[in-house]
């Protein structure tokens, strides 16, 4: 596709904490693209440098062809919604939203009739007059965009917008961006630490960690197929096991030694070889949890545990099951058969399997090693009902 | 009692000492000092019996519009020049890091650690026609030697600024630090220059600051009489000289409180007006606590 907005290797450190690592990304015309990590990574620090506000140790920014690296804030096409909102608060509603046709010089009779057409595409028509100290939060943040929007910017970048919202406006606010987006058709860069956020809005997610770039993808492709531990730890909750490669299968599957596990068959994807030390990743939701061992099958794993928490969630239960010295997580969504068995309950003897598919495996480095420190196993297996909290 | 009762109490125990403090050292003598106004003089310089319109009469003095135009344009240029200095000041204080701010604010206050009327014959000592600056100041030619730096409408100008400085900067500082200071970047986002933002949407944002530091600059300045006194010419009298030269030489202390009082009213509407309009825009008096 097009090259819409690129970075290219761009670096910047502050003092000796490096914000962005030779980052080369490229976002295409009308995309939702996110930049997803935890705090510190460096995605604010991108969207600043794109906004004009950081300057980049090295590295050109280039929007539509043109390299912007030196361009002041005032002379991009680019404008952004901050986190806090900064509305001006000695000014309305309405001269908020009229701030930058006034800058840009339009006439008087067209800034009135856009800042109208703002208004109501933000459905604040009747608190056009008010000042923003009278607003609440997502009103807020609807003028915030609506003034960034009137002046028809090339890419809307928006600073964790939804941070400062309770849960069910954030929700809210999640549908109406969706739709803004789908309205105005301009590029959306987006920063968040919410990977919620990030994979319900975005085509697209860069996944950041210590000013790198993990992971550029679709929400499905990082979710199903992250390519760092990192990232599968980051995104969604998994299962974590250290293990080796032993043999390799046909079909793209290996055999792979585990611990305290049968052999297990997983599919191999990354073109690891034998005698690769790796992670073997297994996400919650991927398992099946039953009393009884189930029916062999190709490429079916299964091991023996004892349920060690469990908690019901009503569209969901959670299970810990602990097989040696792991502790499992285990999601398994509510049917409509639930009801009818006696349920798995703790201290329950059971068998959990997974299909080697659902399955992936990263390869372990030394850098790795210490990634891994950072999420254990048990960090995702928490039985205080937290377990979808990220690490 | 009941609570609101007693909480009405409390309020009047609490707020009678401020009360009776302004009433006693403020209201009292500034009553006694407009009534003095239609006292007559007695024969000795004090204040005589019975009343008389003859002092009211007297302030129509042909000399007089002059002085108080000059008080009038001095005071507002005093007040201009201070906010022009005195905005920026705060701006840079404000956005300072800790350690430095601390420096930055304990050298804006250093000058009260000095008595004010040695700072002015300081002023007098520079400037004066043999003092230092005026030697050096001819001697690169900027001036001719014929030049007079001291005892002119200037030389109040400069050292009325140089007084009243600190106290603009103070509250200005004070509104700034208070200032989303991401508010101007978010001007900028939206296209503005950096002057462009700074002036409509940190001016505004400090107006608080700014209301406090025009009353505390213009108010005192208008009844400064030290400075004219001292850096001031024959030719550049203001109220305030006019006011101690009726007190201490002419003993006409009749025809000093009328002149006092005219300079009180001439503070006091303006200010009514300005915490009327404030009133009506709903919005808090300013005060000097935004100095603290």
């Amino acid at each position: 596709m097009d090259d819409f907005l690129v970075f290219e290797n761009v670096s910047k450190s502050f003092g000796k904490v490096r914000a962005a690592a030779d980052v080369s990304l490229t976002i295409r015309r009308g995309e939702f693209f996110s930049l997803l990590g935890p705090s510190g990574c460096g995605k604010t620090t991108l969207l600043r440098i794109l906004a004009g506000f950081e300057s980049p140790d090295s590295g050109r920014v280039l929007l539509n062809g043109r390299d912007i690296t030196q361009l002041a804030p005032n002379e991009r096409k680019v404008n952004t919604i901050f986190q806090s909102y900064a509305l001006f608060p000695h000014l309305t509603v309405a001269q908020n939203i009229a701030f930058g046709p006034q800058i840009a010089g339009w006439p008087r009779a067209q800034i009135r009739e856009e800042v109208d057409k703002m208004l109501h595409l933000v459905q604040l028509t009747d608190q056009a007059h008010k000042r923003p100290d009278l607003l609440s939060g997502g009103q807020k943040q609807r003028v915030a965009i609506a003034r960034a929007l009137i002046n028809k910017p090339q890419v809307l970048l928006l600073d964790e917008p939804l941070a400062a919202l309770d849960l069910k406006l954030r929700q809210r606010m999640l549908i109406e961006l969706d739709l803004i987006h789908d309205e105005v058709g301009i590029t959306f860069v987006y920063v968040t630490h919410d990977q919620g956020e990030a994979m319900s809005l975005s085509d697209r997610i860069a996944v950041m960690d210590k000013g790198r770039i993990e992971q550029i993808g679709t929400p499905a492709q990082i979710y199903e197929a992250p390519r760092t531990s990192f990232v599968a730890a980051f995104i969604g909750d998994t299962n974590f096991f250290e293990g080796q490669v032993v043999e390799l299968l046909g079909g793209d599957y290996s055999r792979l030694t585990v611990e305290g596990f049968p052999s297990v068959e997983c599919f191999n994807d990354n073109k690891l070889n034998v005698g690769d030390l790796v992670y073997l990743s297994i996400r919650p939701e991927k398992f099946r949890i039953s009393r009884e061992r189930p029916e062999p099958a190709p490429h079916v794993n299964a091991v023996q545990g004892r349920v060690a928490d469990v908690i019901y969630l009503g569209s969901l239960t959670k299970y810990w099951v602990r097989v040696q010295d792991y502790r499992i997580a285990v999601w398994r969504p509510a049917s409509r058969f639930l009801l009818d068995e006696n349920p798995i309950t703790w201290n329950d003897e059971v068998w959990i399997s997974w299909h080697g598919d659902d399955s992936f495996m990263l390869e372990r480095y030394s850098e790795s090693d210490e990634k891994l420190m950072e999420a254990p196993p048990e960090q995702v297996g928490d039985p205080n009902g937290h377990g979808a909290a990220k690490p | 009692m009941t609570p609101a009762r007693r909480a009405r109490w409390t309020e009047a125990l609490v707020t009678t000492p401020s009360l009776a403090w302004l009433l006693v050292f403020f209201v009292v003598p500034t009553v006694i000092i407009f009534a003095i106004t239609f006292k007559p003089v007695d024969l000795y310089g004090g204040i005589g019996k019975g009343w008389t319109l003859d002092t009211l009469k007297s302030l129509f003095n042909p000399n007089y519009p002059a002085i108080v135009w000059r008080t009038v344009w001095l005071s507002l240029a005093t007040t201009a020049v201070c906010l022009i200095l005195a905005v920026p000041c705060g701006y840079y204080v404000a956005r300072s890091s800790d350690r430095w701010r601390q420096m930055l604010l304990l050298l804006i206050i250093l000058p009260f650690w000095t008595s004010f009327l040695v700072r002015v014959f300081a002023w007098k000592v520079l400037l004066h026609p043999e003092g230092p600056l005026k030697h050096a100041l001819a001697a690169v030619g900027l001036i001719g030697p014929d030049t007079l730096l001291l005892y002119n409408e200037k030389a109040i100008l400069l050292v009325m600024v140089y007084t009243f400085l600190p106290f603009a900067i103070l509250p200005i500082y004070a509104a700034a630090e208070k200032f989303d200071f991401r508010l101007l970047e978010a001007a900028r986002d939206l296209g503005a220059r950096p002057l462009r933002a700074f002036w409509s949407v940190f001016v505004p944002g400090i107006r608080r600051g700014l209301l406090t530091a025009v009353l505390v600059v213009f108010i005192p300045a208008l009844g400064s009489y030290v400075i004219p006194d001292i850096v001031g010419g024959p030719n550049s009298e203001m109220i305030g000289n006019k006011i101690a030269q009726r007190t201490f030489s002419d003993r006409n202390l009749p025809h000093a409180s009328g002149l006092s009082a005219f300079l009180t009213l001439g503070v006091l509407l303006p200010l009514l007006l300005v915490l009327a309009l404030q009133r009506k825009k709903g919005e808090e008096a300013p005060s000097m606590q935004e100095v603290s």
